[in-house]
C-alpha cells in the first residue's frame, strides 16, 4: 500500500472524527441530541482505557508473558464491578464541587491547596509522557509495518520524522477541538462523542482481525485450543506477587489516570450512566481481550521468528495479503492511539493552566483588580500545554529510543499515576487526611517511582551509568535502584509498585496522624467524605454583604464572558426574588459563584478570587463554629424547614423592596406635584404678564408683535409637556394603538443618531457601531422603537462627559429576541439609583434643568412593555449602559388578552 | 434718581416680562440668570429692591437669601421671592429664611408693581 495512500486515509480518518465531534457539539447546543449524554456514549468513552498497547500491545504481552496480559484488564473489571460505589462517590462528588480534574479534586479536598495541585499536576504530565510515547511509538510502528511489506516500492521514512508528525498532528487537533471554549463545567461533548466512535473503530477492528485468525487462518475453536496447547504459552507459569501486583496496578490506575478520571468524573452527563457502564465496560474490555491470545499464539507459529510480536495485529493480514483487513486494523490502532493522546492532553492541560498558570498569573500581576481578559489567558496556556505534553511525549520516545515492547512503557506510567490513589481514597473516604499527609505522601511515592522505574527506563547508560544498577549510588548497595533496602531478586515492576506505594501510604498515614488539619480542610473533608448525607449543607459559607456584586460580575465577566456571566447573575437575582442583574451576595450566591467559576479556573484560582474580592483570605470564628457543630449542623437542615427558611427570606425581601419603593414613590408623588406646578406655572407666568400687558393696548407694534411670540412659545411648550404626560398616560394603560410593520433596524438606528444630533450640538461624539449585526428586519411599531432609540442616544449625549464621549451600540439575535445595548463612557448611573431611572419625573438632580421634566425614561419604559419588550440598565459596562430587548416580530399588541 | 431693582431668574421670558413692568414703572432694572454671581453682583450694584427666584440653577434662592440676611450690609435689603411652585411650605420657608414678600407665580402685573413699589417705600420711610 503506497504511503501516500495511508497518510491519506489518516487524515481522512481524522476529518471524519472531527466532523463528528462538530456536529456533535452543535446539537449538544440546540439542546437536540440527548443520546450524546447516555449511557452508551459514556461507556464508549471509558474505553481510551484501551490505548494502543491494548490494540497492539496485549498481543505483544500475551506472546512474551501468556496470559499475564489478562492482569490489565482484570483490575478495571474488579473496579467497575466490585468497587462501583467508590466510582459513584467520585463522580457524586466531581459534579458536587465542580472538579475539573484530579489534580482539582485532590488539591479541592486538602483545603484548596494549590501546592497539591500542582504537585499532582506534576506527577501527571510525567507520568503520562511514557505512555505518549507509547502512543507514537505504535503509530510509528505501524506506519513502518506497511513499508517493511516492501512490495509497494516505498521506503519508511525516517521513524523519528513520523513521530514527529503524528505528534504535531494529535497537538493540532486536540488544540483545535479541545480548546475553542472555556465551559463552565470543562465538558467536551463533541470529542467525547468522536472518542465514543474510535472506541466502535476499534473494537471492530480488533474482532475482524480475531475472527479472520480464528476461522480463516485456523479452523475454529477447536483448532484454535490446540494449537494454544502446542504452543509455548501453555508453559506459562502463574507468578501470584506479579499477578495480583498487576491487577492491583490496573486497578489503581483506571481510578487514578488523568485520561480516565476526565471521562469518569468531569465528561459524566449523568450519575446514573453510570450504573450501565460497571457492567458494560468490562465487556467492552472482555470483548476487546477475547482474540488476544488466539492471534498471538497463530502470530507465533505463522510469522518468522523475530518478528515484533506488537505488531501481529497488522502482520498476520499483510503477510497473507489481506490488505483491507489490514487496513481496518491500522485505523484501528491508530483511533486507540489518538484518542488517548487527545483525552489525556486535555485533561493535562486543564491541569496545567488551572494549577500553575493561573496562580502564578493570579500571584505575578501587579493589582488586585482583575484586568484584561482571562478566558484568552486559559486558553492560550492551555493549548500551549497541549503542545508540550505532546511534545514531552516525542522527547520520550526518542531518547528511550523507541524500541522497549508498549506493554512495559505502559506499565511504568500505571506505577507512576498510581501515587496518587492514596491522597485520592484518604480523601474521599477519610476524613483525618490532611494535607500534610497527602503531600508527603505523594512526593515520596513520587521520587521512588521517578528512581526505581522511570529513570531506569531509559536503560543502562541511559541516565544511570551501569554501575549504578550494579552497586547502587556511591557505591551504596542498599539504594540499589532495583534492589532498595537489599531486596534483590525481585521483578523491578513490582519491586518498584511495592516501595513507592507502601512508603507513599505510610507517609501519607503518619502525616495525617501527626498534622492538624486546616479548618477548609475540615470542611472540604466532610463535603467529600459525607458527599451522600449531606446534600443540603453547604460547608463553606461565605459572609455575606462583605462584598460588592457589581465587582463580583466584573470579575465573572472576565472568566466567563460577558453574556453567560450576565445570565448567571440575573437568574440568581430573580432566584433571590429580584430584578437586574444584580444579586445580594449572599452566601449561597457566593458559593454558587465559586463552583461556577472553579469550573472555569479550578477550585484554588476561583477561591482564591473572590476571597481576595469578599476581603476574608482565611477562614473566621464563625466557620469554625460550625465545623465543630457539624454534627448538629446536618440535622438542623432538614429539607422542609431550609425551604421554608428561604421562602420566608424571599418573602421578607420582596417586602422590604415593596416598602421601599412605595416610601420612595412617596417622596416622588410630592415631588412630581411641585415638579408639575412649577412646569405648568412657569409658561403661564409669561403668558400672563404679557398678555395683560398686550391688553392695555399702549405697546408699540413692534414691542407687541415680540410679546406675542413669545406667549405663542410659551404656549407651545405647554402643550409640549401636556402632550408627554398624555403619552405616558395612554402607554401605561395600554390603550395606545401600534402600527406595527416591517422595519430595518439598522435605520432605525440611523434615523436616532440623527435626530439626537440637535443634542449638545457643539460636542463631537464617536459612535461604535457593527453594521453587519444590525442588518435585521424587525415587525414592530418603528416610530416608536425609534423614540426609545432617541432618548436614549439623547441622553448619552446630555449626560456623558467624558473628555472624548463615545456610545457603542451593540446588537445581538437571541432566537426570537433582540437586544440591543447603548453604552457611553460617562458616569453612569449610581447603584442606588438604578432601580428609579425608570420611574416618573425622575431626573437625577434637582439642579439639571438641560432636560424636559423627566419624563423620558418612563416613556421608554412604557413604550417597550407596549411594545413587548423591556428596558433595563446594566451595571458595571464602564458607564450608563441600556439594554433594549424585544421580540424579533411582535404579532399582536402584549396588552390585547389583557384589555 | 430711579429706585434700581435686581432681578435673579432663569426664565428668560419672565426676566423679560418683569423688566418691562418695571422699567414701564420707572424702575432701573438688572437682571442675573444665575445665582452663582449673585453676591457679587449686588455688591457692585447695591439695588434697592431684590427679587429671587427661589429655583434656581446653580444655587437657589433660599441659600442666597439667607447668605445676604447673615451679612451686615444687605440686613436690611428689601427682597421678594418668587415661585412656580406655590405651595404653603415654600412660604414659609422663604418667609423663615428673610423674605420680605412672597409672591407666586403667575402673578397679575398690577399686583406685583404695586409689590414693588410698597416694598421700597416702606423701607424708605423707615430709613
Amino acid at each position: 500500500m503506497p504511503f501516500n495512500l495511508l497518510v491519506l486515509a489518516c487524515l481522512c480518518y481524522a476529518v471524519l472524527l472531527f466532523a463528528i465531534a462538530f456536529v456533535a457539539e452543535r446539537n449538544m447546543q440546540a439542546g437536540a441530541a440527548r443520546w450524546l449524554r447516555s449511557p452508551l456514549v459514556y461507556t464508549l468513552s471509558l474505553s481510551i482505557y484501551c490505548t494502543a498497547w491494548t490494540f497492539y500491545g496485549a498481543v505483544g504481552y500475551a506472546a512474551r508473558s501468556g496470559l499475564e496480559f489478562a492482569t490489565i484488564y482484570l483490575g478495571p473489571t474488579l473496579v467497575f464491578v466490585g468497587w462501583w460505589w467508590v466510582l459513584r462517590k467520585m463522580v457524586r462528588i466531581g459534579r458536587r464541587q465542580r472538579v475539573t480534574s484530579i489534580a482539582d479534586m485532590i488539591s479541592s479536598r486538602y483545603g484548596k491547596s494549590n501546592l497539591l495541585g500542582v504537585i499532582v499536576t506534576l506527577i501527571s504530565v510525567v507520568a503520562a509522557t511514557p505512555y505518549i510515547a507509547l502512543q507514537l511509538q505504535s503509530v510509528t510502528l505501524s506506519f513502518g509495518v506497511f513499508a517493511a511489506a516492501g512490495t509497494y516500492g516505498w521506503a519508511m521514512p525516517d521513524t523519528n520524522a513520523t513521530a514527529l508528525w503524528v505528534a504535531a498532528g494529535l497537538a493540532l487537533f486536540t488544540i483545535l477541538f479541545g480548546t475553542r471554549n472555556l465551559d463552565a463545567n470543562e465538558q467536551h461533548t463533541g470529542i467525547v462523542t468522536a472518542i465514543a466512535v474510535e472506541a466502535v473503530v476499534k473494537l471492530v477492528a480488533l474482532l475482524a482481525v480475531g475472527i479472520y485468525v480464528v476461522w480463516v487462518l485456523a479452523d475454529g475453536p477447536v483448532d484454535i485450543f490446540e494449537r494454544i496447547n502446542a504452543s509455548a504459552l501453555a508453559d506459562w507459569q502463574l507468578i501470584p506477587s506479579r499477578w495480583s501486583g498487576l491487577i492491583a496496578l490496573s486497578a489503581a490506575a483506571v481510578l487514578c489516570l488523568p485520561r480516565m478520571f476526565q471521562v469518569l468524573v468531569v465528561e459524566c452527563g449523568d450519575e446514573r450512566n453510570l450504573a450501565t457502564a460497571s457492567w458494560a465496560f468490562p465487556l467492552y474490555l472482555a470483548a476487546m481481550s477475547v482474540f488476544v491470545v488466539p492471534i498471538a499464539v497463530v502470530g507465533l507459529q505463522m510469522l518468522p521468528a523475530g518478528a515484533n510480536p506488537d505488531l501481529f495485529v497488522l502482520t498476520l493480514p499483510l503477510s497473507q495479503g489481506q490488505g483491507g483487513l489490514a487496513m481496518l486494523a491500522f485505523l484501528g490502532g491508530f483511533s486507540s492511539a489518538t484518542s488517548m493522546v487527545i483525552v489525556a492532553s486535555i485533561a493535562l492541560s486543564t491541569m496545567v493552566s488551572n494549577h500553575i498558570v493561573m496562580p502564578l498569573w493570579l500571584s505575578l500581576r501587579p493589582t488586585r483588580e482583575v484586568t484584561g481578559d482571562v478566558r484568552r489567558l486559559v486558553l492560550h496556556a492551555r493549548r500551549f500545554s497541549i503542545a508540550g505534553v505532546l511534545g514531552l511525549g516525542y522527547l520520550y520516545y526518542s531518547l528511550s529510543g523507541g524500541s522497549a515492547a508498549l506493554a512495559a512503557i505502559g506499565l511504568i506510567s500505571f506505577v507512576g499515576v498510581a501515587q496518587m490513589l492514596p491522597a485520592m481514597l484518604g480523601a474521599i473516604f477519610w476524613r483525618g487526611a490532611t494535607r500534610v499527609g497527602a503531600t508527603a505522601g505523594l512526593c515520596i511515592g513520587f521520587a521512588i517511582w521517578a528512581y526505581t522505574l522511570f529513570l531506569p527506563s531509559f536503560g543502562p547508560g541511559g541516565v544511570y551509568p551501569l554501575s549504578m544498577f550494579m552497586e547502587g549510588p556511591f557505591g551504596i548497595g542498599w539504594l540499589r535502584p532495583q534492589a532498595l533496602f537489599g531486596v534483590a531478586g525481585m521483578d523491578p515492576l513490582i519491586h518498584a509498585l511495592f516501595w513507592s506505594l507502601s512508603l507513599n501510604t505510610a507517609a501519607f498515614a503518619i502525616g495525617s496522624l501527626v498534622s492538624f488539619p486546616t479548618p477548609v480542610e475540615r470542611v472540604q473533608g466532610l463535603a467529600f467524605v459525607n458527599v451522600f448525607d449531606t446534600e443540603r449543607t453547604e460547608p463553606l459559607a461565605w459572609e455575606a454583604g462583605q462584598v460588592e456584586t457589581e465587582e463580583l460580575l466584573k470579575l465573572a465577566q472576565r472568566i466567563l464572558g460577558d453574556e453567560p456571566a450576565l445570565t448567571f447573575f440575573e437568574e440568581a437575582a430573580s432566584a433571590q426574588g429580584t430584578e437586574g442583574y444584580l444579586p445580594d451576595p449572599t452566601p449561597e450566591f457566593l458559593d454558587a459563584l465559586e463552583r461556577k467559576l472553579a469550573g472555569a479556573v479550578g477550585a484554588a484560582a476561583a477561591h482564591a478570587m473572590i476571597a481576595e474580592l469578599a476581603g476574608r483570605a482565611r477562614v473566621t470564628v464563625a466557620d469554625l463554629m460550625r465545623v465543630a457543630d457539624e454534627t448538629a449542623q446536618i440535622m438542623e437542615y432538614s429539607g422542609r424547614l431550609e425551604a421554608q427558611r428561604a421562602e420566608m427570606e424571599r418573602t421578607a425581601r420582596q417586602l422590604r423592596e415593596a416598602n421601599e419603593k412605595l416610601t420612595q414613590l412617596s417622596i416622588q408623588k410630592d415631588a412630581f406635584l411641585s415638579q408639575i406646578s412649577h412646569e405648568l406655572r412657569t409658561p403661564m407666568t409669561s403668558i400672563r404678564a404679557f398678555s395683560e400687558i398686550l391688553m392695555e393696548g399702549d405697546v408699540p407694534p413692534e414691542v407687541a408683535g415680540g410679546q406675542a411670540r413669545i406667549i405663542h412659545d410659551e404656549a407651545i411648550r405647554l402643550t409640549r409637556l401636556l402632550d408627554d404626560l398624555l403619552d405616558l398616560s395612554v402607554l401605561e394603560n395600554g390603550t395606545v394603538q401600534l402600527d406595527l410593520r416591517l422595519a430595518s433596524l439598522n435605520e432605525l438606528i440611523d434615523r436616532a443618531l440623527r435626530a439626537a444630533a440637535q443634542v449638545r450640538p457643539d460636542r463631537v461624539f464617536m459612535v461604535w457601531r457593527d453594521l453587519p449585526s444590525e442588518a435585521l428586519f424587525l415587525r414592530t411599531d418603528p416610530d416608536r422603537l425609534s423614540q426609545v432609540f432617541i432618548n436614549l442616544v439623547s441622553n448619552s449625549r446630555k449626560y456623558c462627559d467624558a473628555a472624548k464621549p463615545e456610545l457603542r451600540i451593540n446588537v445581538k439575535q437571541r432566537g426570537a429576541r433582540v437586544i440591543v445595548d447603548f453604552i457611553d463612557n460617562g458616569p453612569g448611573i449610581p447603584k442606588d439609583k438604578q432601580q428609579i431611572i425608570f420611574e416618573k419625573f425622575a431626573r437625577l438632580s434637582d439642579q439639571t434643568r438641560a432636560g424636559g421634566a423627566g419624563l423620558g425614561l418612563a416613556i421608554c419604559r412604557e413604550i417597550m412593555a407596549n411594545l413587548g419588550g423591556t428596558i433595563a440598565y446594566l451595571p458595571a459596562q464602564g458607564g450608563a449602559a441600556f439594554r433594549v430587548t424585544l421580540p424579533l416580530r411582535l404579532e399582536k399588541h402584549p396588552f390585547a388578552d389583557a384589555a | 434718581m430711579a429706585r434700581h431693582a435686581m432681578l435673579i431668574e432663569d426664565e428668560p421670558h419672565i426676566t423679560e416680562a418683569i423688566r418691562f413692568l418695571l422699567t414701564r414703572d420707572g424702575w432701573q432694572v438688572s437682571a442675573l440668570a444665575d445665582g452663582l454671581e449673585a453676591e457679587a453682583a449686588l455688591r457692585a450694584a447695591r439695588p434697592d429692591l431684590l427679587i429671587l427666584d427661589l429655583m434656581l440653577p446653580g444655587r437657589s434662592g433660599l441659600e442666597i437669601l439667607s447668605a445676604l440676611r447673615a451679612d451686615p450690609g444687605f440686613a436690611g435689603l428689601p427682597v421678594m421671592m418668587l415661585t412656580a411652585k406655590g405651595q404653603g411650605r415654600d412660604r414659609e420657608a422663604a418667609e423663615r429664611a428673610g423674605a420680605n414678600l412672597f409672591m407666586a407665580k403667575p402673578f397679575a402685573n398690577a399686583e406685583f408693581v404695586a409689590a414693588a413699589r410698597s416694598l421700597v417705600s416702606v423701607e424708605g420711610q423707615r430709613a
